[in-house]
């Protein structure tokens, strides 16, 4: 029975929580990192890193970057191939963004058919996406400046890529803040991304 | 490219270090412990943790592998960014797992660095015969794993060129390094004959001061801070990975950057 049928395959489902498992591990173990140099004038509570100490948490960071990455790029290759990226996403107009936007601030932004997304999502999840791809990018200048002269020139040099790959960390989890309150605000988009259905 | 375990050093001195280092620094236990706390988020990605343990050696098993995927994307020919002299940042920061006041003071005149291992030419070589050696030097960026980077000028002899003269085999595997310090460490081959490689003696055209490794700094602008060994007392070539200080805790072998 087609209306049976999954919403969210069990491809996205697994790539959901497999991303959502090595992003949690990259942020809290990336603070810990943060720590040991802060690029600003604070640092995050130890208490909610991960690692206990610097080079704990670089053994936890350069392990989660291969869930990420790999994950990342089947996640990619199924969107693609699936079609999936271009019939849920596209198209996405300006004009809608705003309507929804200001219909979400209104509380009246409906959720009647979860196989559509609106236009605020379609953009929230794109922004996500390149995003992860500037947390990678910018990563991979951080670990191996020079390997990747090119890379690197383009972050603006190996300090910058630091900083870069903080903003693309923070924006990751302002992103993943709201996420989780949309989420408490239409609970069954849980059960749709556990079970499918 | 397998890294065995360091061999444990029962030496009185790196002891009573690392029993400071264990008061001062955040602790290993500690780690352990988060690492357990978080094996419930573990078991999602369907690893089956049953001990801290396991997570330890799991994490430690991805970075050998890591080690390995940046012996392979390293470029023997790529060459890292070099700086005008304007840039040098002044005061070159310190950085040891001891206070500046503590760096070894190392006698010059009596001072022989001890080669040993797969290489034809055993003998100790004094300072003025490493100074008639060939000298070049360089402005690059040293890149520390706590994040902070600094541009410096280091100068002395092109490691490459050291290593033909004590006839070592290049196709061994690794280069070893005691240091006066206690500290130790070991690289590989392929970064040992990099060009910007070089057994430094002087900074910033003064000869080596004693915080920045007096007599002797291997100085690498493709490896992390931890990786460039200071004060070096001896080197050997071998085939068997000698580890190192900060890797016997868990930082990454290969260190590259």
């Amino acid at each position: 029975m087609s209306t049976a049928a999954a919403i969210h395959p069990l491809w996205l489902r697994l790539t959901h929580w497999s991303n959502a498992l090595a992003v949690i591990i990259l942020v809290f173990s990336g603070w810990r990192i943060y720590n040991a140099s802060p690029i600003f004038n604070f640092k995050f509570p130890e208490g909610i890193t991960l690692g206990g100490w610097l080079g704990g948490a670089l053994l936890w960071h350069f392990a989660a970057m291969w869930l990420l990455v790999a994950n990342g790029v089947v996640y990619l290759l199924f969107n693609l191939f699936s079609g999936r990226l271009k019939n849920r996403f596209f198209p996405l107009r300006v004009r809608e963004v705003f309507g929804d936007l200001l219909a979400a601030l209104k509380g009246r932004l409906a959720h009647e058919d979860p196989r559509h997304y609106n236009a605020v999502q379609k953009l929230a999840y794109l922004f996500v996406m390149l995003d992860t791809l500037v947390v990678i990018l910018s990563g991979l200048v951080v670990w191996k400046s020079v390997q990747f002269p090119l890379l690197r020139e383009l972050m603006g040099g190996f300090d910058n890529a630091r900083i870069v790959h903080f903003f693309a960390m923070a924006a990751l989890v302002a992103f993943f803040l709201v996420h989780i309150v949309m989420v408490a605000l239409v609970p069954r988009t849980l059960l749709l991304m556990t079970r499918g259905r | 490219m397998t890294e065995s375990n360091p061999p444990a050093k029962l030496d009185r001195a790196l002891l009573m270090k690392d029993a400071m280092r264990e008061l001062s620094a955040p602790t290993r236990r500690l780690f352990l412990r988060r690492a357990l706390s978080l094996g419930g988020l573990a078991m999602l990605s369907g690893c089956s943790i049953s001990n801290d343990k396991s997570v330890d050696s799991f994490l430690k098993g991805v970075s050998r592998f890591n080690d390995r995927v940046q012996g392979w994307l390293f470029d023997p020919n790529r060459l890292a960014p070099t700086y005008p002299e304007s840039m040098i940042t002044r005061p070159f920061p310190f950085n040891a797992f001891y206070a500046r006041s503590q760096a070894p003071r190392v006698d010059g005149d009596s001072y022989r660095l001890e080669v040993s291992g797969l290489v034809a030419d055993k003998h100790s070589w004094t300072l003025p015969e490493l100074h008639q050696l060939p000298q070049v030097d360089q402005v690059t960026r040293h890149i520390c794993v706590e994040g902070w980077s600094a541009i410096g000028k280091w100068g002395g002899v092109r490691f490459s060129t050291f290593l033909q003269r004590i006839g070592a085999d290049t196709s061994a595997r690794y280069i070893g390094f005691k240091c006066s310090d206690d500290y130790y460490t070991s690289i590989d081959m392929a970064t040992a004959l990099h060009p910007q490689t070089l057994l430094t003696l002087s900074y910033d055209g003064q000869t080596l001061p004693r915080e920045y490794g007096f007599p002797m700094k291997l100085r690498m602008p493709s490896k992390l801070g931890y990786k460039n060994p200071k004060h070096i007392a001896a080197l050997f070539v071998t085939n068997t990975n000698p580890g190192g200080y900060w890797e016997h805790y868990g930082y990454n072998w290969f260190g590259g950057s």
